[in-house]
C-alpha cells in the first residue's frame, strides 16, 4: 500500500482541455474504450433527456396496462402497476447518476481533506486516522448499510452516506501516502524557505500533485457506486417505493420473474450495461494515462 | 554593516542513541553586499547551518547555544510567524537540485505568481514582474516561458528560474546551497557569472555554500572552511586560498585538481574519515586525520587570530 501512491497511473499532471480531448480520442480508438464511451454516453443521455425520450410519466399508475410485454408503445413493457418501464429505466438512470456523482464528489472532498491532514499533520494524528480508516474499511458494506438504514430509515441520503463511508478511507489513504512523499520533496522545502505556510503548501503544492491519480481511481469506482445504489434499492434500503430506481425495478420484477421476465430484465440490464460501460471506460482511461503504457495503443 | 552575524552557534539533533552535535561554536559574518563562501566535505554541517538560519531545522533538531543575528534581530529567538515573514523578503534560498526545486504539475508562471502572494500587485502585474525576472536570468522568450511546465526546461534553465524566483523577493540575504553542483562545468561558470551580476544589481548579500573550491575562489570575498560541524578557518578568499593556516584547509586545497601544478595519475586524498558526530573528540576535530598531530591537539581548540579578519582553529597555526 505504501508504495502504491507513486505508482498510480496519472501521477503526472492534470489534463488540460486540449489534452482531455486527445485522451478521449485515444480512449475511443480502443475497442473496449469505445464500447464504454457509447454505453456511458447512452446512459447519461437517457438520464438527461428522459422527459423528451418518453411520453410516459415514470410513476403514473395505470391498472388497465398491468404486465404488458414490450411493444412499440411500451418499449420495455409495463410493470405490475401498469407503469411504463422504459420511462422508469430512464428516470432510474437519473437516480443512479446523481447518486454516483454526488457521493463520489463528497467522498473525494472528504478523502482529500482527511488524507492531507493525516499525511501532513503530526504522527499521532496520522496513526489515529489510519486506525479510523481501517476500522471503517473492515465493516462489510451490507452490514454498514443495514446499520445506517436501521438508524435513519431508507432514503437516498442513506445511500450517499454509505457510499461516502465506503469510499473515503481508500481515497484518504492514497492522498496520505502521496502527501507523505510530496512533503519531503525539494519544491516543498523551497516553498517553505520562501515563507509559504502550511495552508499555502497544501493548496498549491500538495493537492495538485495528489489529485490526478485520485480522479482516475474515482472514475473507476463509479460502477461500484451504481451497484451499491441498485443493491440497496433492491433490498428496500435505498429510494422509497414510487421513485424509480434500477434496483427497485429489479425487485418488482423479481417477484414475477417466471410469468413476466421483462420487468426483471428492464431493471437488471441497465445495471449490467452501465457498470460494464464505466468499467471499460475507467480501465481504458487508466491505460491511456499510465505513462508506462504510453505508445502501445 | 553586517547583514548576517552568527556567533558561537551550537545545533544538536536528538537521535535514538543520544544527542548528535551537528554544529559546534560556529561563527561567521556576512557583510552587506558581500559574498561569503562556506566550503567543506559532505556532512560537515553546511546544510544544517542553512536550516538553522532559515529556522527550518528538522523536528528533532534544536539550537542550543549561540545567536544568529540577521539585520540586528536574533533569529533563534523569533516566533515562528515572525521567522516565516522573514523567509522570502528577508532571506531567500536557491537549492542544489534544480530538477526538484520546482513543482512539476504547475506552470512556471503560476509558481512565480504564487510566491508573490505578499505583494499587493494585481495578477497581470505579477506576471509582468515574473517575465521581467525571467529576462534578467536570460530565459529566452520570457512571456511564453511562463506558460510552460518545469519539465520543458533544461537543468540549467530550471536553476536560473529558481534564481529568478529567489531574487524576485529582493532579499537582503541570498543563501545559495550548492546551486551549481548539479550542473555541468560550462553551465556552472555561466550560472556563477549570472549570480554575481544579479547580486550586484540587486545589492543583496550572498551566503554561498559549495564544495567546489574553484567556484568559491572565483565568486566569494570571504571564505569559511568547515569540518565536522566546526569552522576551522575563516578569512578573506585571498588569505584562505593563498596562505591557509589550518592543516585541514591546506590539505583540502592540495586535493583540488585545478590547483595542482602538474597532472598526476592519482589525486591526493586526506586519509581517514570525518569523526562520528556522536563521539566527537574533546580536542581538535581534525586531529585523527592530521599529519601534524601532536599531544597538545587533544586539548580543546579555540579560534586563533592570524591577521585581521583571518582566523584558524589550530594551536599550530601561526600568524604571518
Amino acid at each position: 500500500m505504501s508504495a502504491a501512491g507513486s505508482d498510480l497511473p496519472g501521477a503526472g499532471r492534470l489534463p488540460t482541455s486540449a489534452r482531455l480531448l486527445r485522451s478521449v480520442r485515444r480512449v475511443a480508438r480502443e475497442p473496449l474504450g469505445a464500447l464504454g464511451l457509447v454505453l456511458v454516453a447512452a446512459m447519461i443521455g437517457g438520464a438527461v433527456f428522459a422527459d423528451i425520450l418518453t411520453a410516459f410519466e415514470p410513476n403514473r399508475i395505470s391498472p388497465r396496462d398491468r404486465f404488458l410485454g414490450p411493444s412499440f408503445g411500451h418499449l420495455l413493457g409495463t410493470d405490475q402497476l401498469g407503469r411504463d418501464l422504459f420511462s422508469r429505466v430512464l428516470h432510474g438512470g437519473r437516480i443512479a447518476l446523481s447518486v454516483a456523482l454526488l457521493s463520489t464528489a463528497v467522498s473525494l472532498a472528504i478523502g482529500v481533506a482527511l488524507g492531507l491532514v493525516a499525511g501532513y499533520g503530526p504522527r499521532w494524528l496520522d496513526n489515529l486516522m489510519l486506525l479510523l480508516f481501517d476500522s471503517i474499511k473492515s465493516f462489510p458494506t451490507v452490514m454498514l448499510a443495514l446499520a445506517l438504514v436501521t438508524l435513519f430509515g431508507p432514503s437516498l441520503t442513506a445511500v450517499v452516506v454509505v457510499v461516502v463511508l465506503v469510499n473515503v478511507p481508500g481515497y484518504a489513504r492514497i492522498v496520505r501516502t502521496r502527501t507523505l512523499s510530496i512533503k519531503e520533496s525539494e519544491f516543498v522545502d523551497a516553498a517553505r524557505s520562501m515563507g509559504a505556510g502550511t495552508a499555502r503548501i497544501l493548496r498549491t503544492h500538495v493537492t495538485p500533485n495528489v489529485i490526478g491519480p485520485l480522479l482516475i481511481l474515482a472514475s473507476m469506482d463509479i460502477p461500484v457506486v451504481i451497484a451499491i445504489e441498485a443493491g440497496m434499492s433492491f433490498l428496500g434500503l435505498g429510494v422509497r417505493p414510487p421513485t424509480p430506481s434500477w434496483g427497485a425495478i429489479l425487485n418488482d420484477g423479481f417477484a414475477a420473474i417466471r410469468d413476466t421476465p421483462w420487468i426483471a430484465v428492464a431493471g437488471g440490464l441497465p445495471i449490467i450495461l452501465t457498470t460494464l460501460g464505466f468499467t471499460f471506460l475507467g480501465e481504458t482511461l487508466r491505460d491511456v494515462f499510465d505513462p508506462r503504457l504510453k505508445g502501445r495503443g | 554593516m553586517t547583514v548576517l552575524a552568527i556567533k558561537g552557534l551550537n545545533v544538536s539533533f536528538s537521535t535514538g542513541d543520544g544527542d548528535l552535535r551537528a554544529l559546534r561554536d560556529v561563527s561567521l559574518e556576512v557583510p552587506a553586499r558581500g559574498i561569503v563562501g562556506v566550503v567543506g566535505e559532505s556532512g560537515c554541517g553546511k546544510s544544517t547551518l542553512i536550516n538553522a538560519v532559515l529556522g527550518l531545522l528538522a523536528d528533532n533538531g534544536r539550537v542550543d547555544g549561540g545567536s544568529i543575528l540577521f539585520e540586528g534581530r536574533d533569529l533563534t529567538r523569533l516566533a515562528p510567524a515572525e521567522m516565516r515573514a522573514l523567509r522570502g523578503p528577508g532571506i531567500a534560498t536557491v537549492f542544489q537540485d534544480p530538477m526538484g526545486a520546482l513543482n512539476p504539475v504547475l506552470s512556471i508562471g503560476r509558481q512565480m505568481r504564487d510566491i508573490q502572494y505578499r505583494s499587493p500587485l494585481g495578477r497581470s502585474e505579477k506576471d509582468a514582474r515574473s517575465a521581467e525576472f525571467l529576462r534578467r536570468v536570460r530565459i529566452p522568450d520570457a512571456e511564453a516561458a511562463l506558460a510552460r511546465h518545469p519539465h520543458e526546461f533544461s537543468g540549467g534553465m530550471k536553476q536560473r528560474v529558481a534564481i529568478a524566483m529567489a531574487l524576485m523577493m529582493e532579499p537582503s540575504l541570498l543563501i545559495a546551497d550548492e546551486p551549481t553542483t548539479a550542473l555541468d562545468a560550462t553551465l556552472e561558470v555561466a550560472t556563477i557569472d549570472l549570480l554575481k551580476e544579479l547580486q550586484e544589481q540587486i545589492g543583496c548579500s550572498v551566503l554561498f555554500i559549495s564544495h567546489h573550491l574553484g567556484v568559491v575562489a572565483e565568486l566569494c570575498d570571504d571564505v569559511v572552511v568547515m569540518y565536522a560541524g566546526e569552522v576551522v578557518e575563516r578569512g578573506s578568499a585571498r588569505q584562505v586560498f593563498n596562505t591557509p593556516r589550518h592543516p585541514y584547509s591546506a590539505l583540502l586545497l592540495e586535493c583540488d585538481p585545478a590547483r595542482r601544478p602538474e597532472r598526476a595519475r592519482r589525486l591526493p586524498t586526506i586519509p581517514g574519515s570525518v569523526p562520528d558526530p556522536r563521539r566527537r573528540p574533546e580536542g581538535c576535530v581534525f586531529a585523527g586525520r592530521c599529519p601534524r598531530r601532536v599531544d597538545a591537539c587533544r586539548a580543546p581548540q579555540g579560534e586563533r587570530a592570524m591577521e585581521p579578519g583571518h582566523m584558524a582553529r589550530c594551536h599550530l597555526a601561526e600568524a604571518g
